[in-house]
């Protein structure tokens, strides 16, 4: 650290997990890594999640997340629902 | 539920969903494996509140800097290093003895990322979106956080373009601490508006 602070002092820990299960984590990480690779804003994203919390304001907030990259990935034909259903593990993978 | 013979291995419909999305991509050639593990390091290792932390204790230990902060808050908060996605127009709005500031996203859950990490969960609950807005005044109270009756509360809604940080008043008492000092005494939530320090 150029500035010299010390960074066990500081509040890291203040407040909740940050993540609640390893898959928001990798929800999280897809939708950064593709508006980035596509070159998209980041609107482009935030607008459908915006969409998908109003649709259901009390579904968890990482389950609307994930219907919003649904969503984006179908509408920019990267793949189809039957494609994903196709796809979906029905066990997790081992550790 | 029959939680004692819970198979271990089994997928809730969301993970799997995310699961295949993923799977689908990377092999499509549009994700890289590493680039999405990079990503998720990153949050977890670079980015939180003590990013905001250190901005705010230099903003209380260099005037210059402070006023930096106040009229470009992305160029003054990237001279720290500190920039990237949900960070990209900042705007740092400052606690006086007059006004009080609280920063909420009505609309879903816009955040800085790169000053104060992810949000916590109650940033993102309808009911802390929709009453910061409606009774701010109350729901600080409930939140343990009393503002004096002749204290304005300014609440600033992130679903616009801009990302706000709450640059929390320097607490009496603190003028011998050096800047490690000060940031320690910062907390995420007075960064968000929750919280007087």
């Amino acid at each position: 650290m150029t500035n010299g602070l010390d960074e066990a002092s500081l509040p890291r820990d203040n407040g909740e997990l940050v993540f609640e299960a390893p898959w928001q984590a990798r929800a999280l990480a897809i939708a950064v890594a593709l508006v980035e690779k596509l070159g998209l804003p980041w609107d482009a994203f935030r607008h459908r999640l915006m969409n998908e919390i109003a649709k259901d304001p009390q579904r968890p907030y990482y389950e609307s997340w994930g219907a919003a990259l649904e969503s984006m990935i179908v509408d920019l034909k990267l793949t189809t629902p039957a494609a994903l259903d196709a796809a979906a593990p029905t066990e997790r993978a081992p550790l | 539920m029959t939680t004692d013979h819970h198979h271990p291995t089994e997928i809730a419909p969301i993970e799997a969903r995310v699961a295949a999305i993923e799977s689908v991509l990377v092999e499509k050639g549009v994700l890289d494996l590493d680039v999405l593990d990079q990503i998720v390091q990153h949050f977890e290792d670079n980015l939180g509140p003590m990013n905001g932390a250190k901005v705010v204790a230099r903003a209380w230990s260099d005037p210059d800097y402070k006023q930096r902060l106040l009229a470009d808050g992305t160029a003054a908060i990237k001279e720290l290093g500190f920039e990237g996605p949900e960070g990209e127009y900042m705007v740092v709005v400052e606690n006086t003895p007059k006004v009080h500031n609280l920063v909420v996203c009505t609309l879903c859950s816009c955040y800085p990322w790169p000053t104060l990490g992810l949000p916590p969960k109650w940033y993102k609950a309808p009911a802390y979106r929709s009453r910061a807005v409606r009774e701010p005044r109350k729901l600080l109270a409930e939140m343990g956080t009393d503002i004096p009756a002749d204290v304005e509360i300014r609440v600033w809604d992130s679903s616009a373009e801009a990302r706000y940080l709450v640059l929390p008043m320097r607490p009496t008492g603190t003028d011998d601490m050096s800047e490690e000092q000060l940031a320690g005494v910062v907390t995420r939530d007075s960064m968000i508006g929750v919280q007087r320090l």
